[in-house]
């Protein structure tokens, strides 16, 4: 789906799949060093890097590693010693990092990694869903989500910058949909090396500090007193993650320059701001959510989307604000936390007034394909549910598809 | 070979400050003093969990003075590689070493070792060896010697040990050594030489640990001196495509020459409850490993 904000976009117009773009936007910053380890669907993303640097398109080391936890662990050494790094992993492979996720945030150095969510196992399954990259948002990464190839570019290009912001120093997981993105031919703006290299400089391998033999003797990591570790370390993450809600605006204002794409940073409102109701969405189905509001708009019910483009820093403010004073919301979750329901869900009902009507559904697990008309269905059955009662609160729906459904 | 005089040189300096953690008659304390005076102080190191950890004292404060990056137990080899390959990138030299126990290198990081290993990545890996996991409070590890008396292992051992250092060599790296804290010398001269040599190094240091061990903790270099004496450990160098058994160890290739075993074991609580058969097959055991030692150095000439 063609996103209207590319039509003023500048640079040369291609078509390539998510997984291609996310490499794309890897070579234009100039990244040193890269390490992965193959899992479907993150493979064309490590393919196309290591064709970039054999070809010499790309200066970089590519450090085949034996695992996605020694991906990670490589190039949090590579930060460590002051280098732009990169890795890029789905599902299995991501839980298969959780403890370095952690270490490698709280430490403060920049990195950037792409999530190509997929479900996880058991039963195998290679298909889209968002529970991987759900579950590591209390790690201290930065997480977007994106909604389609130009912005899965987009959002990995502007995480380099985000990342190594002196008032963030975080790492940033960009997820792309598994297939749905990542597989996915569709046409792109890719802004030329010059105009890259004149926003985003080569990183500062001082900041915020720096391993070499014969340096400054820093030292990583050693055991802190208690309140040492719960003062300041917490506060200093948190205070991080707050900052980085500015710089987001910051990052991609600039960004809006230099391309002529312009992005509501944290959250995107599409037709909301007169909506009595809201569906709210995150990933590549949004573009499909979309085609359901303009079909509802047309049918006369006052529905807009709000879709997350950073799920962490959560985006409270954003979403109070483009909340206060509908009647309903409804959410769609592609994820399920075991004994709760939707992560998302679950975030927002904090934000919602108890007087406003909610409802969070959980649809297309393990890829379910999702549709427009299946969207509609459930927006317009929520919005006739709460007019015809007058109040609804189900925190939990699981949508079932007709097995001959889909359009 | 390095000198008694350069060593009272680097006595009077402070490589690793006063004040650490560890316990008294610590030998990761004494091995890591002799890393430092190998390398003049200049290097980068990455520790994984494990008793090192603990030994630089309390952040914001640390004894070590080298940059140091203290690291989840199973990643040290892969955050040196990266760090490596960066520092490479930058046009910064100088060694990055690894300072694993043996639970990191032999058991829970063994993938990661073996990969940075393949790889041939530039780093010195030394494994430092107490065999066991003593900063949890002694439990088994893949080094720990059969039938050794550990938390985990109440009635002793019943597994066999892992050769780690062997399996390095099969990964075809350049260099491969084993080392003893009781031997400063031969230990400050295999890191030199590794320094020296690009690609992946691997020191394997033997550690003995008093409380782990259970043996007095003025006895460290004592004991650590008599599992070379009774041909326990041997200390031998895979430079480059040949074996040598280094030379506080040959006098040791005659079995006659060694010192009985049970000096070795007697001194230590962790070996207190062996019967007779017990250290037969502990003798056993260490025949059968000189054999195989001595005809690697036949094969690797």
């Amino acid at each position: 789906m063609i996103n209207q904000s590319q039509v003023s976009s500048r640079g040369i117009r291609r078509i390539m799949v998510g997984d291609h773009a996310v490499a794309e936007a890897v070579k234009l910053a100039r990244v040193n060093v890269i390490s992965a380890y193959p899992i479907t669907p993150q493979t064309l993303i490590v393919e196309r890097l290591s064709e970039m640097v054999e070809r010499g398109e790309l200066k970089a080391d590519f450090i085949r590693v034996e695992s996605e936890f020694s991906a990670l662990a490589s190039v949090y050494g590579a930060a460590a010693a002051g280098a732009r790094a990169f890795t890029a992993t789905s599902s299995h492979g991501l839980f298969y990092m959780y403890e370095m996720l952690w270490w490698a945030a709280a430490s403060r150095l920049p990195l950037v990694m792409a999530v190509v969510t997929r479900t996880l196992g058991p039963p195998w399954n290679i298909h889209d869903e968002h529970t991987d990259i759900l579950a590591i948002r209390d790690s201290g990464w930065i997480i977007g989500m994106a909604s389609d190839v130009q912005e899965v570019f987009d959002m990995t290009l502007t995480a380099f910058k985000l990342s190594e912001d002196e008032r963030v120093l975080l790492p940033v997981a960009i997820g792309l949909d598994g297939f749905i993105l990542s597989h996915t031919i569709e046409p792109l703006y890719i802004p030329s090396q010059e105009d890259v290299d004149s926003w985003l400089p080569p990183r500062n391998p001082k900041v915020p500090y720096v391993i070499e033999p014969g340096g400054e003797p820093v030292t990583l990591g050693n055991l802190p007193r208690m309140d040492v570790y719960h003062e300041l370390h917490r506060a200093y993450m948190d205070e991080a993650m707050d900052k980085a809600k500015n710089v987001l605006h910051e990052v991609y204002s600039e960004y809006g320059k230099l391309t002529g794409r312009y992005y509501e940073p944290l959250v995107e409102c599409y037709r909301c701001s007169d909506a009595k109701y809201v569906a709210v969405t995150m990933g590549a189905w949004s573009g499909d959510a979309k085609v359901a509001v303009d079909e509802l708009r047309d049918g006369g019910y006052p529905v807009g989307l709000i879709r997350i483009r950073y799920i962490r820093p959560f985006p409270d403010e954003e979403l109070a604000t483009y909340i206060n004073g509908v009647r309903g919301i409804v959410v769609f979750d592609r994820d399920y936390s075991a004994g709760f329901g939707g992560v998302l869900a679950g975030e927002l009902m904090g934000l919602v007034p108890s007087n406003v009507s909610f409802k969070g559904v959980i649809a297309g697990l393990g890829g379910v394909d999702v549709s427009p008309s299946d969207f509609r269905d459930v927006i317009v059955n929520f919005i006739n549910d709460v007019e015809r009662d007058g109040y609804l609160r189900v925190r939990k729906w699981w949508y079932i598809p007709s097995v001959n459904g889909g359009d | 070979m390095v000198t008694i005089n350069e060593l009272h040189k680097y006595g009077r300096t402070k490589l690793i400050m006063p004040g650490t953690a560890a316990c008294p008659g610590c030998p990761l304390q004494l091995g890591m003093r002799y890393l430092a005076m190998a390398l003049d102080g200049k290097f980068a190191m990455v520790i994984p969990a494990g008793c090192s950890s603990v030994i630089p004292g309390t952040a914001p404060y640390t004894a070590f003075t080298v940059p140091t990056m203290h690291v989840p137990f199973a990643s040290s080899p892969a955050v040196a590689s990266g760090l490596r390959r960066a520092l490479r990138i930058r046009g910064v030299d100088g060694p990055v070493v690894v300072w694993a126990g043996d639970g990191a290198s032999a058991d829970i990081g063994f993938a990661s070792l073996s990969g940075a290993a393949y790889r041939n990545e530039d780093i010195i890996y030394i494994l430092a060896d107490n065999e066991a996991y003593m900063n949890t409070g002694i439990q088994a590890s893949g080094t720990t010697p059969p039938k050794a008396w550990t938390t985990t292992s109440p009635r002793g051992k019943t597994e066999g040990r892992k050769d780690v250092s062997l399996i390095m060599i099969m990964h075809n790296v350049p260099y491969v050594a084993t080392a003893s804290i009781a031997y400063p010398m031969d230990f400050i001269d295999k890191v030199r030489r590794a320094a020296s040599i690009r690609g992946f190094k691997f020191i394997h240091l033997h550690a003995p640990c008093p409380p782990g061990w259970k043996f007095p903790d003025n006895y460290t270099v004592r004991v650590a001196r008599l599992a070379v004496e009774t041909g326990m450990w041997i200390l031998w160098e895979y430079n480059q495509g040949k074996l040598t058994i280094s030379p506080p160890s040959i006098p040791y290739k005659d079995k006659g020459r060694r010192k009985p075993i049970e000096e070795y074991l007697k001194l230590q609580g962790r070996f207190s409850h062996l019967t007779k058969e017990d250290i037969e097959e502990i003798k056993a055991g260490v025949d059968r490993q000189w054999d195989l030692i001595l005809k690697l150095t036949e094969i690797y000439r």
